[in-house]
């Protein structure tokens, strides 16, 4: 679905990493971890074309993500789902109008997805917040609804980055188990993070393979849980 | 033709992903009706210019005068010849003597009003109108020099066509001001566009990001400033007609300086520079919102 062949990134003269193959196969769940600076959200870029790799090949949906124009860069963005550490809000919208953003942008009326929006903020347990600005949301609202604004679409591919990272540990679990839940929806989730005990809790409810990333290398891919 | 039709439909949704911005707002409102009130003074001066243009042209063109420069004792008798002559003439509708009233009233302006003709040398004037086809004024003039050696003819071309070249010399700077009024509109809101794109680089980052393509964002921003546009000229045109309507009418001793109000359906024209502004700001706005998010690419 998603794979990168011998991937070499560099920032301004430096290396981040090079040579780095990965496939992020239909239905898998993944994690990505590894210590801060390692380049964990390159890698998330890259996989979902806001960064283009400076040696090697990105391929998303059997296409090479280096060779689509900028419609096609935004019809694989619908496709790919992605939830930042800092969520990125339009904070003078609602937080309704900002899960259905992707609804808007590609042209799908709002009124006709109705039923549908209000099913998901009931999943991520917003219905009460469908009103609130971005900014007068917890660090876990703002989680959740940037994790439903990524599933409005109905993506193949859920990128996460850091989701759990300004959240409590019984918030996090409850990321958890909403991506563990999409994952058994058969949608393919890869996750940057550095919680390792949100891993090990993960390994009770789904077949992860974990990423670690280090030394501009990928060291330990294919561990099971 | 779709950019058109989207833009002025609109979308409800899209039009509010974009935050309403302060200055470059009141920018493009007040750049708007400023120009378009200007736009409307450039068009009355254009229009008044030509005119005057026409109306010189067409008055003098088709009068003359003859005069008769003769020692008293030969003055009516030369006249008599003159008229003759005149009368004779292809393409002169009419010609006639100026009574000694007519030449004292010509002159009242610099020597009053009861100035004694009968003792000043003033030569005789005869009124000559040109017929449609027009008259010979070399051929004229050759006869009479020949027949009546004190006949002096003017055609009125020495003084009619540097007139004539003013007026439409100000024609044209009124099309000049306006082509400039609407290049310096098109550059303020180029700037006020950019200004706006670069204060929503964070809201553009996001709209990439959810899927967006490019001609979206573009509309979102686009037709923003096309309508605000719009609106700021609508009121500069509807003020700058109030201020044409308040000057003063043409008259005779105002000259030039008065009549420079619109006239007949002609008062309909500065209605165009609303829709020309917002045309403006269209495009303007287009290559701002295509050269910026190619940069932010």
């Amino acid at each position: 679905m998603i794979e990168l062949e011998d991937v070499g990134y560099n920032y301004g003269g430096g290396e981040l990493f090079s040579n780095l193959s990965v496939q992020l196969a239909p239905g898998s769940f993944h994690f990505l971890t590894g210590p801060s600076g390692a380049g964990k959200t390159t890698l998330l870029k890259l996989c979902y074309g806001a960064l283009t790799p400076t040696a090697g090949r990105v391929r998303a949906f059997n296409m090479d993500v280096k060779g689509l124009d900028r419609d096609q860069m935004a019809y694989l963005r619908r496709r790919i789902g992605v939830v930042h550490q800092d969520c990125r809000f339009l904070d003078h919208l609602p937080v309704v109008e900002n899960i259905a953003l992707p609804l808007t942008v590609s042209g799908r009326g709002l009124s006709e997805e109705q039923a549908n929006l209000h099913e998901l903020m009931s999943w991520v347990g917003l219905s009460e917040r469908m009103d609130a600005l971005p900014p007068e949301l917890s660090g876990g609202e703002r989680q959740r609804a940037a994790l439903a604004r990524a599933v409005i679409l109905s993506p193949d591919v859920i990128i996460a980055d850091e989701p759990t990272g300004n959240v409590d540990w019984e918030m996090s679990q409850r990321l958890l188990r909403l991506l563990v839940e999409l994952n058994h929806m058969g949608k393919t989730i890869l996750v940057a993070t550095h919680d390792l005990p949100l891993i090990r809790a993960a390994k009770n409810q789904v077949q992860a393979r974990v990423l670690r990333l280090s030394n501009r290398q990928i060291i330990s891919a294919g561990a099971d849980l | 033709m779709n950019a058109l039709k989207a833009l002025i439909l609109g979308d409800k949704q899209a039009d509010r992903v974009v935050p309403p911005s302060g200055f470059t707002a009141h920018l493009t409102l007040f750049v708007s009706g400023a120009m378009a009130f200007l736009c409307v003074f450039a068009l009355a001066l254009s229009m008044a210019s030509g005119r005057v243009a026409h109306r010189w042209s067409e008055e003098l063109a088709r009068a003359a005068t003859l005069r008769i420069n003769a020692p008293a004792e030969q003055r009516a008798a030369q006249t008599e010849a003159a008229l003759a002559i005149l009368a004779q003439t292809p393409g002169v509708a009419s010609a006639r003597a100026l009574s000694l009233e007519e030449q004292a009233a010509l002159l009242a302006p610099w020597f009053g009003a009861d100035v004694p003709l009968d003792t000043l040398p003033v030569p005789q004037l005869i009124e000559v109108t040109e017929a449609e086809v027009g008259y010979d004024a070399q051929g004229l003039r050759l006869r009479l020099q020949a027949e009546v050696p004190g006949a002096v003819l003017d055609d009125h071309t020495r003084w009619r066509r540097p007139l004539v070249d003013a007026a439409i010399a100000l024609r044209r700077l009124g099309v000049v001001s306006i082509l400039l009024i609407g290049g310096a509109m098109a550059a303020m809101i180029t700037l006020a566009a950019n200004a706006a794109l670069a204060a929503n680089a964070q809201v553009i980052e996001v709209l990439r990001l959810v899927g967006a393509q490019d001609r979206y964002i573009a509309q979102a921003f686009v037709r923003r400033f096309t309508l605000r546009a719009l609106s700021g000229a609508a009121v500069g045109v509807v003020l700058g007609m109030i201020g044409v309507f308040l000057m003063p009418e043409a008259s005779e001793e105002g000259g030039f300086l008065t009549g420079l109000g619109f006239q007949n359906w002609r008062w309909f024209l500065p209605l165009v520079i609303p829709p020309l502004a917002a045309l403006v700001a269209f495009v303007a706005t287009t290559r701002a919102a295509r050269k910026r998010l190619g940069d932010l690419a």
